[in-house]
């Protein structure tokens, strides 16, 4: 491990957090602006998570305490280790050589994992259908969320994300798997929003049903390491997208030539401008314009429909690709 | 229930109630199996403070009844007191009040649509509505002094007079409301998800309804053609055809689903709407007090001997409230029957076989009101004798420190 990826990977998960919180922040602020309130400052998760901080920590008398204070760690640190496998613009990523889009998907499903488990270690009726609500849905959401990452592998040959992030997904394909990869992309949209428990399919954290579910008896540390997480989560899968389906740089779309820090600081602010105008499709907007779906119809939705066109795209890049 | 059942207390505290209740539901898997309400968690002994009282200390002590009925109680009040005493408000205050009642309905009904879009997790809606809302709010401080609290009715008319300016800004608020009503029906009515959370979900049948003795807008939405307003007129009710809104004369067939209530209130505003312009157009010269003088009012009431019952069509449905006056300057006897009351009944038998997810819909769709259903109960002893203040207070110490036994084991 060179002295550069060691510094990339203690400087990949502080930055992670701080753009986490950050868009958490404009997510806030923009949903506040569209159902015409004025809204909190854009700083404001970084003091929710200060004064998670400083709040006690309290464990309920009938929770399996360990379980119970493992699993936030668990969680935020399968979250810090995502951030690990994402390249940042043009940067690398610290741990590319390591994993491919199979750990990210297992990442993914381990921060959902955590917090299902927790929930269920609480001992709190309330965690418990929460937890139970999360796992009916991951098992629902899961199916497309492969899908997309089979169709990759079968335009890269490779699960290897630097491979796919090396060369744009648009310029190697022929125009019916370009109609594929456009599926592909809309149906990893809509599981953006259940793999980020936002609304419509914030099923097992519902607020008004069962008191916010996994996180009902969580407090202090152990949920400002559950908030940490869910912010860096909706970072990365944003992240994820833009390296997937947006790959262009900005030297490519503008066709200037860049070079040296310049170079570097261009494409990360235009990185992080793609991804933030993901996260706004994909969350804010989605969270604002629909109200939560029951369980069973979540399931419906991504088992019948989104399955359908994740399936129809996956057919169309084979057809493409042979 | 035993404590080794997998149950969901819901209440008294929950994000999904505003007021204290407690619903415990047992549960298998997401389904609803067995189910308990239990109520009585708000005590404030409100009859018990206005028979304490002269009659117009009572009447904006009925305003305090409920927060958002702040005009139902006292209509049912003035309307009680008045067919008690023989006393009648002059034309002009009889055209008044319907148009001050009617402008409750609208922020009553836009407000609960803000609340059911919430329970669903639709909280864009919950800010457009309330939004909406505003404006009628606004009218009302505008028209009486106040946004929650009116204070303007009188035993024997209405303490304020409508003015030229007045009438302007309420056909202003009047075209606002028209345009606001056709938006809520496009928006409401016809989103997926709304309908997708509602429909189907809090159905009530009409022999159903029937059996609860449920009323208001969950009886109309059930089919049932009731409305006070059309079954006992009263003031400038009298003069207009009001028909009780059920959904078999919009849609063809009554459901009594969630959905069908909020068509039944976005409907009702419309009727609201055309009351107001009524009252507005054909609103009467004339003075607004029958008996302007208050000395002069108490008085009577003091000279009176009687009884009367009267009721008025609340947002939520009846309010009924009973007066006896008995020599002193205010009533011997108050009892008030909220809507909320008979509506909770319909709560255990939704909430069987229904999913978790239904609940705060279930629950939200009465519009429930539990400071409404807070009564005193007067306690005799087999042999007839009215128990005082010191048994009561040494019965309420007994059970609490029973209750902290139970407690703390």
């Amino acid at each position: 491990m060179t002295p550069e990826t060691l510094f990339y990977a203690v400087a990949f998960p502080v930055l992670g957090i701080f753009l986490g919180l950050t868009y958490k922040g404009i997510d806030r602020r923009i949903s506040a602006r569209m159902t015409s309130r004025i809204g909190p400052p854009i700083r404001q998760p970084f003091w929710d998570v200060g004064k998670l901080l400083l709040k006690e920590t309290v464990v309920p008398e009938n929770a399996v305490k360990w379980l119970f204070n493992a699993m936030p760690i668990l969680a935020f640190a399968s979250s810090m280790t995502l951030l690990l496998y994402i390249p940042f613009g043009i940067l690398k990523a610290p741990l590319e050589g390591y994993g491919d889009l199979i750990v990210i998907l297992y990442l993914l499903t381990l921060q959902s994992l955590a917090m299902a488990v927790g929930g269920f270690s609480s001992g709190s009726p309330f965690s418990s259908v929460g937890a139970q609500r999360e796992m009916v849905l991951m098992m629902s959401y899961e199916m497309p969320l492969a899908i997309v990452i089979i169709g990759f592998a079968l335009l890269y040959k490779s699960f290897s994300l630097t491979t796919i992030a090396s060369t744009p997904v648009w310029t190697m394909v022929s125009p019916v798997a370009a109609l594929g990869v456009v599926l592909l992309f809309i149906a990893l949209l809509v599981v953006t929003p259940a793999e980020l428990a936002k609304l419509p399919f914030d099923i097992a954290e519902a607020e008004t049903e069962i008191a916010e579910g996994m996180l009902a008896e969580y407090s202090g540390r152990n949920l400002a390491l559950f908030y940490l997480s869910d912010a860096v989560r909706g970072f990365a899968m944003a992240a994820i997208e833009a390296v997937l389906f947006i790959p262009f740089t900005f030297s490519y779309v503008f066709g200037i030539s860049l070079n040296g820090a310049m170079l570097y600081i261009v494409e990360s602010l235009w990185f992080l401008f793609k991804v933030l105008i993901i996260y706004i499709a994909a969350v804010t907007i989605v969270r604002t314009s629909f109200g939560r779906f029951r369980i069973e119809q979540a399931s419906r939705i991504f088992w019948v429909h989104v399955n359908l066109i994740a399936l129809l795209g996956l057919a169309l890049v084979w057809l493409g690709v042979r | 229930m035993p404590k080794t059942a997998y149950y969901i207390p819901i209440g008294p505290i929950h994000p999904a109630l505003k007021e204290p209740i407690r619903v415990e539901a047992e549960v298998e898997g997401e389904k609803i199996v067995r189910v308990d309400v239990k109520r009585g968690f708000a005590h404030r002994g409100i009859e018990y403070m206005g028979m304490k009282r002269n009659a117009i200390q009572t009447l904006y002590l009925s305003e305090r009844i409920c927060g958002i009925c702040s005009i139902s109680h006292p209509y049912a009040f003035v309307v009680t007191a008045e067919k008690a005493l023989g006393i009648e408000a002059p034309p002009r205050a009889q055209y008044i009040r319907p148009i001050i009642a009617e402008l409750e309905r609208i922020h009553s009904h836009i407000l609960w649509l803000g609340v059911i879009a919430h329970e669903m997790g639709f909280d864009s809606l919950l800010f457009w509505t309330w939004k909406g809302r505003e404006k009628v709010l606004d009218l009302l401080e505008l028209l009486t002094g106040n946004r929650i609290n009116y204070s303007v009715y009188m035993i024997g008319g209405v303490r304020r007079d409508l003015k030229e300016s007045h009438i302007k800004a309420i056909k202003d608020a009047i075209t606002y409301y028209w345009k606001f009503t056709e938006q809520m029906k496009e928006i409401i009515l016809s989103d997926p998800v709304y309908k997708a959370r509602t429909r189907g979900v809090a159905q009530l049948s009409k022999e159903m309804a029937l059996k609860l003795n449920v009323v208001g807008p969950v009886a109309r939405a059930a089919g049932i053609r009731m409305d006070i307003r059309q079954d006992m007129p009263y003031d400038a009710y009298a003069d207009i055809d009001v028909r009780a809104v059920v959904p078999q004369d919009i849609v063809g067939e009554a459901k009594g689903d969630a959905y069908d209530i909020t068509m039944v209130r976005i409907y009702e505003i419309e009727q609201s709407l055309d009351i107001i312009e009524y009252c507005v157009d054909n609103l009467p010269e004339g003075k607004i007090l029958a008996i302007p003088n208050y000395p002069a009012l108490l008085a009577k009431i003091r000279r009176t001997k009687g009884e009367a019952i009267g009721a008025h069509e609340a947002p939520r449905g009846e309010v009924v409230h009973y007066l006896k006056f008995d020599g002193r300057d205010g009533p011997s006897v108050w009892k008030v029957i909220a809507p909320s009351y008979n509506n909770i009944n319909s709560w255990a038998p939704l909430l069987l076989g229904a999913e978790v997810a239904d609940i705060p819909i279930v629950v939200a769709y009465i519009d429930p009101c539990m400071c409404c259903n807070d009564r005193v109960a007067l306690l005799k002893t087999p042999e007839g004798k009215v128990l005082g203040y010191e048994y009561i207070h040494k019965k309420a110490v007994e059970k609490t420190k029973k209750i902290e036994k139970e407690v703390r084991g």
